[in-house]
């Protein structure tokens, strides 16, 4: 019995009729404090007084690049259950994770850019940090490519997963590169063991954005990986029937 | 807290970064935007595809039952 919840989480039926209760609390959440955190950051927190107004940048550039980070951990994770139980909604998820972390990889990088070129001079340097993130997002392209190369989606499942597991080497790397390579890239901003090096008029507004962003990627991620159920469920009674409802 | 701009010109012209800070806002609500579209998009499509499925099962049992007597009298002969 204890391990009831486990099997019935792994069933690709009982998370789709579930998350549909979901889905409208986490769009709402996350749809405020986005529009709230877009607001206050652009708006009404003060001008940097090295940066000007283009450190408005950070409010989205940090919190795509925290998800670009904890997606990947998401998507290697879930490869990693799906190998060892051969859970089935687990690849699922997996899968839904590798769009979603390749868009927010690519926003991050491009809105460093963007910041770049006011504060730096330059849109692009190859430094560690940057060129990490071009490496993680190269490493999403590639389960999404490996994940349409095959007929089979057991194989397909299977080669993605190893690949996104190969691939953990590379986050460490990317959060410690500010720290062990010169870069023009500044430090982290945001620190759980010592004091931030950010003033709290400017971070709750950035706070407030990286819950909104964790809100939607969660609400993406369950949007995604929906339609995936129903693809891969497509010959089930259930999901016929489904279909016949209009649903 | 109080707004931190004069005008709404001031506000997007941000000191001269308006351009950086509106083009990269703007990518980012394209790219997220296109995040929660795109499944919204395929589920459509497999329910059409599934209609379309339908259509064809139901005009297969149609034809069969028309062939049937047809075959019989063609036996009686």
């Amino acid at each position: 019995m204890a391990w009831q919840w486990f099997h019935r989480l792994g069933s690709p039926r009982w998370f789709y009729e579930k998350s549909s209760a979901w889905l409208p609390w986490l769009a709402g959440a996350s749809v405020l404090l986005l529009l709230v955190g877009a607001a206050w950051g652009l708006g009404f927190a003060p001008q940097d007084a090295k940066q000007g107004n283009s450190y408005r940048i950070i409010y989205i550039h940090v919190p795509a690049s925290f998800l670009a980070l904890a997606g990947y951990y998401l998507m290697a994770i879930s490869g990693a259950i799906g190998l060892i139980w051969k859970m089935k909604l687990s690849f699922v998820v997996m899968r839904a994770a590798a769009p979603i972390g390749a868009a927010l990889t690519f926003v991050a990088l491009l809105t460093g850019a963007v910041w770049g070129k006011p504060t730096w001079g330059t849109y692009w340097v190859w430094d560690a940090r940057i060129t990490s993130m071009l490496i993680l997002f190269f490493l999403y392209v590639g389960v999404i490519a490996l994940s349409r190369a095959f007929s089979r989606d057991q194989l397909a499942d299977k080669a993605c997963a190893l690949l996104a597991l190969v691939g953990t080497v590379n986050i460490p790397i990317i959060y410690k590169s500010v720290d062990w390579w010169f870069t023009l890239h500044q430090p982290a901003t945001i620190k759980l063991t010592e004091s931030s090096s950010i003033d709290p008029s400017m971070f709750y507004p950035l706070l407030t954005m990286i819950i909104g962003f964790y809100g939607f990627y969660a609400w993406a991620l369950i949007l995604h990986t929906r339609t995936l159920v129903l693809q891969r469920e497509w010959r089930t009674q259930w999901v016929q029937k489904l279909m016949g409802e209009g649903r | 807290m109080e707004f931190q701009f004069a005008s709404l010109a001031d506000f997007l012209a941000m000191n001269g970064h308006g351009p950086f800070v509106w083009v990269a806002y703007g990518v980012t609500l394209a790219t997220m935007a296109g995040l929660l579209l795109q499944p919204v998009l395929r589920k459509r499509q497999l329910q059409r595809e599934f209609l379309r499925e339908q259509r064809i099962r139901a005009r297969r049992a149609d034809s069969r039952q028309i062939a049937a007597p047809v075959m019989e009298t063609a036996a009686a002969e």
